[in-house]
C-alpha cells in the first residue's frame, strides 16, 4: 500500500453514512440478505433478551470488522476462514464472559446463543465481503450499520411477540386490566417459536410492498 | 439403551433443530430450492453432526469441564477450562468439514460441484456447533448418548431441509403476492411446518 494519502476523506461522508443507513433498509441483514436468521428469531421471545442479543452482536461485528481490517493484508487467502473463525470466536468468548459477570439472568436465557454468535452469519459474511477489502474506518461503520439493521428487526420482532404473547414490555405490564375483564386473552401462540417464523414473514412482506425493488421476480 | 433411543427420537422431531431451536437456518434457506441439493447437504449435516458432536463430548468430557483434568494429575481438580469451549469446538468443526470436503470431492465429484459454496460453509452452520452447544449444557451421561443426539439432531435438520424443498419445487406454480415471493413466503410455510412439529411435542419419553 502506498504511505501517500491523497485526500483524507471526512470521516463522516456521504459514502460513509450509507455504509450506515443501507443495511437498515436496502440491504437489511436479515429480510434482504438472509444472514443470522438463526439468532434473531431464537431470542425474540422478550424485549429484553432481543435488546442484550443485539449489542452483543453489535460489539462483535464491529471489533472483528475492524481487526480482521487491520490484518487483512497479512491473511493468506487459504486460511483465512480459519483465521476469521479464530477472530471472531475470542470476541465471541470476551463477550461470554461479560454477559456472565454482569447480567447473568440474562445471559442464561440467550443459553447457547451467545456462543451461536460465532456461527452467526452476518459476521462472517460482512468479514468475507467487507473487512477482507476494506480499510478499519469503513469496515467499523459496515459492522455497526449491519448490527443496527439486524437489532431493528430483532427488537420489531421481540416487540410484537412479547406485546401480544405475555401482554407486557420489559416484563412490565402494559395491557390495561380492563381489556382482560372485557375478556381479551394473551395470545400463547405468540411466544412458541413457529410464530417468530411468521412474523419475519409478514416483515418482509410489508418491507417489500413499500420497496418495491426488493421483489424477487420468477 | 432405551435411554439412548428416546434421546435419539427426541432431537429428530421434538427438539428439531430446525422448528424448535431455528439453527441452521441460513444454508436451510439458501439451499432449499431443489430437492436434489437439500438431500445431498442434509446428508452432509448428519455426517458432520454424527461425528462432531461425540469428539466434542470427549474433548468436554476429558479437557474442558471443571475437574475434568484429573486423569492427567489429581491436582488439577479444580482446573476449569470450559471458557475455552466455544474456540476448541469451532477447530474441530472446521476441520471435519474440511474432512468432509475431501472426501465428497474425491469420491462424489457431482454432488461436489451442485452443493459449491455451501460445503466449507456448513463450518458456520450454526446447527453445527449448536449440537455441540447443546450437548454441553445437557450434560449427556455417555458417549453413546452424545452419539445418538447428534446423528438425531442431523436426521431432524434433514427431514426439514427435504420438505421444505419439496414444498418450495411445488409452490412455485402458486400464484403467492409479489412481495410475499421468494424469502417471505419460505418463511412463513417453515412456521407452518412448525407448527405441525409441535404436535409431537405431546409426546413423553
Amino acid at each position: 500500500m502506498s504511505k501517500e494519502t491523497k485526500e483524507r476523506e471526512p470521516l463522516f461522508s456521504p459514502k460513509n453514512i450509507k455504509l450506515i443507513t443501507g443495511p437498515i433498509n436496502l440491504s437489511n441483514p436479515i429480510t434482504v440478505q438472509v444472514l443470522g436468521i438463526c439468532s434473531a428469531l431464537a431470542v425474540t421471545a422478550k424485549l429484553m433478551p432481543a435488546i442484550v442479543m443485539a449489542i452483543s452482536v453489535m460489539v462483535v461485528v464491529a471489533a472483528s470488522n475492524v481487526l480482521i481490517s487491520f490484518l487483512r493484508n497479512g491473511i493468506p487467502p487459504r486460511i483465512r476462514i480459519i483465521v476469521q473463525l479464530v477472530v471472531i470466536a475470542t470476541m465471541v468468548i470476551l463477550v461470554d464472559q461479560v454477559l456472565k459477570a454482569f447480567v447473568y439472568d440474562v445471559s442464561k436465557q440467550l443459553s447457547v446463543f451467545v456462543g451461536l454468535i460465532i456461527t452467526n452469519c452476518i459476521i462472517m459474511g460482512r468479514l468475507e465481503a467487507f473487512a477482507m477489502s476494506n480499510k478499519p474506518w469503513p469496515a467499523f461503520l459496515d459492522g455497526i450499520g449491519n448490527s443496527l439493521g439486524y437489532g431493528l428487526i430483532l427488537v420489531v420482532i421481540a416487540f410484537v411477540r412479547e406485546l401480544f404473547g405475555s401482554g407486557s414490555l420489559f416484563g412490565f405490564p402494559v395491557i390495561p386490566q380492563g381489556l382482560y375483564d372485557f375478556g381479551y386473552v394473551n395470545n400463547g401462540l405468540m411466544i412458541l417459536p413457529p410464530m417468530a417464523l411468521i412474523t419475519v414473514g409478514v416483515i418482509i412482506w410489508i418491507q417489500r410492498y413499500y420497496t418495491r425493488e426488493l421483489i424477487e421476480d420468477k | 439403551m432405551q435411554e439412548v433411543f428416546n434421546i435419539f427420537i427426541k432431537s429428530i422431531f421434538i427438539d428439531n433443530m430446525v422448528f424448535a431451536y431455528f439453527l441452521g437456518m441460513c444454508s436451510y434457506l439458501a439451499v432449499s430450492k431443489t430437492v436434489n441439493t437439500s438431500v445431498g447437504l442434509g446428508a452432509a449435516v448428519v455426517f458432520v453432526l454424527g461425528i462432531t458432536v461425540p469428539v466434542d463430548y470427549l474433548l468436554n468430557e476429558y479437557i474442558l469441564k471443571e475437574g475434568a483434568l484429573v486423569w492427567l494429575d489429581p491436582s488439577f481438580a479444580d482446573a476449569d477450562l470450559s471458557f475455552l469451549s466455544f474456540i476448541l469446538f469451532i477447530a474441530i468443526i472446521a476441520s471435519m468439514v474440511q474432512l468432509v470436503e475431501m472426501i465428497v470431492e474425491k469420491f462424489s465429484p457431482a454432488l461436489y460441484s451442485s452443493l459449491g459454496i455451501f460445503l466449507p460453509l456448513i463450518a458456520v452452520n450454526c446447527a453445527i456447533l449448536g449440537g455441540s452447544l447443546f450437548m454441553q449444557e445437557r450434560e449427556y451421561q455417555s458417549l453413546a448418548e452424545a452419539t445418538s443426539f447428534g446423528l438425531g439432531s442431523g436426521v431432524g435438520w434433514f427431514l426439514a431441509i427435504v420438505g421444505i424443498a419439496a414444498i418450495r419445487e411445488k409452490i412455485r406454480y402458486s400464484n403467492v403476492p409479489p412481495a410475499l415471493r421468494g424469502l417471505g413466503i419460505t418463511f412463513i410455510i417453515t412456521g407452518l411446518m412448525g407448527i405441525a412439529f409441535m404436535s409431537f411435542l405431546g409426546i413423553k419419553l
